[in-house]
């Protein structure tokens, strides 16, 4: 069973503490090697929903022998349903600026680049102030590290790193295969970091205040807090810092309407949950002791009764549809063999087995498509197919 | 290094290179991994996903092209898996297909079709996409059709024409079930940057991009008992055309190709080799007398390193990249143009026939010579030029609908005027042929010697490098040519037209210090021309410039001075090299174009 603890807010992320000269200065008194040595005994995972060690991948960067390297901070957050970010960059963007930094001292980048996602162009005046003052100081300290912001113009694809590389040397917004990764060779193929907004917020905590306070919250395998964007059918939709590792249950009784249907987690690549299954799932990265876990970017959703789930997997669809960046076939063409497929079935034109065709297609996606985004269209699919079958029919 | 890692395939434990891919592993261990957007002209996409194979340990199946081999892994490239997901994406693929194939130019020769064979789909569960999409046909342009309705998005193309040629003249456009092959601003080929060097329809996998065919205008004008059809085959089509009638690569066959065109009907078959000789002639004359001007007369308004303008793929390039630099490129049409002119004057002529009775049709390896040929200056016989251009494919195909069994024919020669040539004019057909041809003549004129080289052959100008340099040092020269005693001939051959771009920049730049460059527009010259038999690959291109020179060195005459028809040729027609007739029929002039 999962832990039935209450849940817990926390606020370290927003904590407004206007000391990031002293912590940043003090960090970079330390060995680069002890620094990678807390940064991994923290267990921090990547935020953005894979959920890579963020200390091996600052590792495996900073043992490559190569001179030129870079800090990318992939702020293109596409992910239906979040938007925290967003938030942290336009409340706290100076710990974004001190992690690139540190992660730049650790790793031997003196380049940092923030990929800021085309539709939040309104940021740009405030982060560029920052920018500047923070640069102001790079100067009179002598440090070598220089940010910039590279627009994003709108593509989902682009939050995917080898994509978000692609754009940002100029070219088609296409993911890469892999390997090599990009602590190998990533932008311009130099040996690149590439971490989610919030996980380098979660760097300058552990850097403040030590690996230990952030790895005695959560759970086993999901250490630390998380921010979550919740919306839907929610009296209070909002972004929540929470302690990794709670029951969907727990989540529910806080935010829901109390006629909570299903939750999607982790936005349209993510999962649904229907209600019957909450008090099995827990929001965590995978290999948490029992139950479902979910691994999420933070995008929470829910769903009440008044919803058509059949008119939720049909908007997925034509997100996915539309946003797949089309070079691999199962993505380009299962996409929409997927959105059609459901909508033949609803108007009678297919018949109902044709649900487990599109089930076995979404699997060939899973297991085929180049990246993360044909993979996991899967996720809602079949969580949504498999759990609301009769929604999709009638 | 040549470091190894044991892997299993199937099962079966192998010792394979470090850095190999998983692909490469199979193939050497015999075991075929279908492929779509692989081919090995370019670099590795990892986008068709037909490749995918099973790793043990890994939920996710992997693209073999994609994925090198590390020690240890456990490769599985037909569990049931692997054939599940393999069948669903061709599936896939057909949903999105035009898959019309009977009336398809590409039927038979189709790597889709071969899959979707092979795989036995023999349902389409899947929904068709085609009537959802409004596809478009491009058929404007005098060499290429693109049909989008065909297209598999494997980019083939896209990385043709960035990787092999530098051109980028198709790219990706838009994304999800919108993404598209197309160009600038999606003009239409004939209007955008296109060298028409139809290199994109070699490498496409199925009947999305193909030659626009003049078939059919070619068999009426057989069948029309008022025209003399005349056809001229280019070097390069003799070691292709075989590939294509079910030989394998590397079989010359010009007797056999000669008595097929005569069975077919054509009134006269004759040589673009006797061209080619003759365009050593001039070219060569050109280059010397360039050389007198720049190094004698310190005449400034010389522009050297002088270019070669066979390619018309390569032409149309330049025109387009570097019109700043048209001055370098020699004032000589192709041998295809050369031989279009003259035969409508001098052949019409001797032969009596009035020149509009005549039909010029040309075998070319090429798709860009449909294009060249279409060119309005190509008017100079006072008709055009050459009517009807046809590729090594169009060819086969003609051979095929006849019912000849080629195999039975009898070597037959070329027929007379204009049907003579030497084993320089065959080199043509390969990269640095041209340049070997040019040395061979330009030498022995400079110095009254044959040049230097065992047996005739210029190795060092031969080969597969993308760009090869060579010098060959003037000594005791004849009386004429006294003042290039002493000079060293500095001479570079490109092939394929990133190489050639990269030779322009440096061009450009003021940085080489070339006289005399070839240029081709094709990977390995024109025997891996656009118009070749599909496959084209480095292998069979090596094999296709073996049989070349092998050919040449079998031929009684090895140099193009020494070809009686063209000192004929000289002494009735056109009197002397550079000439006034030579000029009005020889020679051309090109056109600054837009870049995009």
């Amino acid at each position: 069973m999962a832990t039935s603890n209450q849940l817990k807010r926390v606020d370290f992320i927003f904590r407004n503490e206007n000391d990031w000269e002293k912590i940043l200065s003090s960090t970079l008194q330390r060995k680069p090697q002890d620094l990678i040595n807390e940064l991994i005994s923290s267990e921090l995972k990547g935020r953005g929903g894979a959920g890579f060690p963020t200390g091996l991948k600052w590792k495996l960067t900073a043992e490559s022998k190569e001179k030129e390297k870079y800090v990318i901070c992939n702020a293109d957050e596409g992910e239906p349903g979040t938007f925290k970010d967003r938030e942290i960059l336009s409340r706290v963007p100076y710990k974004v600026l001190t992690a690139m930094a540190i992660c730049g001292y650790i790793t031997g980048a003196k380049r940092g680049f923030i990929y800021l996602r085309g539709e939040y162009k309104f940021l740009l005046p405030e982060l560029n102030k920052v920018i500047d003052e923070f640069d102001y100081y790079c100067q009179e300290t002598n440090l070598d590290f220089k940010i910039s912001i590279f627009m994003g113009s709108g593509a989902y694809i682009c939050g995917e790193e080898t994509a978000l590389m692609e754009s940002m040397e100029g070219k088609r917004g296409e993911p890469r295969n892999k390997p090599p990764f990009p602590t190998q060779a990533g932008f311009m193929g130099k040996p690149t970091v590439i971490n989610n907004v919030e996980t380098l917020v979660h760097t300058f905590t552990i850097f403040k205040y030590g690996a230990k306070k952030f790895y005695d919250l959560g759970v086993q395998y999901s250490r630390g807090t998380k921010l979550f964007s919740v919306s839907g059918d929610t009296p209070k939709p909002g972004i929540y810092e929470l302690e990794l590792g709670m029951s969907l249950q727990d989540f529910v009784y806080e935010f829901g309407d109390g006629d909570t249907k299903a939750v999607q987690v982790g936005g349209a690549s993510g999962f649904l949950v229907p209600r019957k299954k909450f008090k099995d799932a827990a929001i965590g990265f995978k290999g948490k002791l029992t139950g479902i876990s979910l691994p999420t970017g933070g995008s929470m959703m829910l769903f009440n009764s008044s919803r058509s789930m059949f008119n939720v997997l049909d908007n997925y669809l034509e997100f996915f549809r539309e946003e797949s960046c089309g070079q691999c076939t199962p993505c380009r063409v299962g996409c929409q063999q997927l959105l059609l497929g459901i909508k033949a079935v609803k108007r009678g034109e297919k018949p109902a087995s044709y649900l487990d065709k599109l089930l076995r297609l979404n699997e060939t996606m899973q297991y085929t498509a180049k990246c993360g985004l044909g993979q996991s269209v899967a996720n809602s699919f079949s969580s949504i197919v498999e759990n609301f079958r009769e929604e999709m029919i009638y | 290094m040549n470091k190894k890692v044991n892997i299993s395939i199937n099962g079966f434990p192998v010792e394979i290179s470090a850095g190999k891919t998983i692909l490469e592993a199979a193939e050497e261990q015999g075991i075929t991994i279908p492929t779509l957007c692989h081919h090995k002209d370019l670099c590795v996409a990892g986008n068709c996903r037909v490749c995918v194979v099973e790793v043990a340990g890994q939920n996710r199946l992997s693209a073999a092209c994609a994925t090198p081999c590390e020690e240890g892994m456990e490769i599985l490239t037909n569990s049931l898996k692997v054939r599940n997901s393999r069948k669903q994406i061709i599936e896939l693929l057909l949903a999105e297909h035009n898959a019309d194939c009977t009336k398809c130019y590409r039927n038979g020769n189709c790597e889709l079709q071969t899959l979707a064979s092979e795989y036995k789909i023999m349902t389409q569960d899947f929904i068709e996409l085609v009537p959802l999409k409004h596809a478009s046909i491009d058929s404007y342009s005098p060499s290429i059709i693109k049909d989008d309705s065909k297209c598999i998005r494997c980019q083939r193309c896209v990385r043709t024409c960035a990787g092999l040629q530098g051109v980028n003249a198709l790219t990706v456009a838009h994304k999800g079930d919108k993404m598209k092959i197309t160009t600038f601003f999606e003009k239409a080929m004939r209007d955008v940057v296109c060298t028409n060097c139809g290199q994109c329809v070699n490498h496409c996998p199925t009947g999305a991009l193909v030659e626009k065919n003049y078939i059919e205008e070619v068999w009426e004008a057989i069948a029309n008992p008022n025209k003399h059809v005349v056809v001229q085959t280019a070097p390069a089509v003799r070691v292709g055309l075989g590939e294509e009638l079910g030989m394998k690569p590397g079989k010359s066959i010009t007797g056999k190709m000669v008595a097929a065109l005569k069975r077919l009907g054509f009134d006269s078959v004759l040589d673009t080799d006797f061209t080619a000789d003759l365009t050593i002639i001039e070219e060569g004359t050109e280059l010397l007398t360039r050389l007198k001007k720049a190094l004698v007369d310190k005449d400034k308004s010389v522009s050297l390193p002088m270019a070669t303008s066979c390619s018309p793929g390569w032409i149309k390039y330049i025109e387009h990249m570097f019109p700043d630099h048209l001055k370098n490129l020699s004032t000589c049409k192709s041998p295809q143009q050369m031989f279009g002119a003259l035969v409508k004057t001098y052949y019409a002529n001797a032969r009596n026939i009035k020149p509009e009775d005549i039909v010029s049709v040309s075998i070319m390896p090429c798709t860009a010579k449909k294009y060249e040929a279409f060119r309005p200056e190509m008017h100079d016989s006072g008709y055009r030029d050459v009517d009807y251009v046809l590729t090594t494919r169009e060819l086969a195909i003609l051979i095929k609908q006849a019912g000849l069994d080629f195999n039975k024919l009898e070597p037959a020669k070329y027929d007379r005027l204009m049907g003579e040539s030497s084993g320089a004019a065959v080199i043509f057909g390969a990269t640095g042929g041209v340049m070997e041809a040019a040395l061979r003549t330009a030498y022995e004129i400079v110095t009254g010697r044959e040049v230097p080289f065992e047996n005739l052959n210029i190795t060092p100008v031969r080969g597969v490098d993308g760009i090869r340099e060579a010098t060959i040092k003037i000594e005791n020269p004849v009386e004429e040519w006294a003042f290039l005693d002493g000079v060293e001939l500095k001479c570079a051959i490109a092939h394929g037209l990133i190489n050639a771009k990269s030779v322009m920049e440096s061009i450009r730049a003021g940085t080489s210090d070339y006289h005399f460059i070839e240029f081709m527009a094709c990977p390995g010259g024109c025997l891996g021309g656009g118009g070749q038999p599909i496959p084209t690959n480095p292998e069979i291109r090596q094999k296709r410039a073996e049989a070349i020179y092998a050919e040449d060195e079998g031929l009684p005459i090895r140099k193009s001075h020494e070809n009686h028809e063209i000192t004929k040729l000289y002494k009735d027609f056109l009197k002397e090299p550079l000439g006034e007739v030579s000029h009005h029929l020889l020679h051309t002039k090109y056109t600054q174009r837009e870049r995009y």
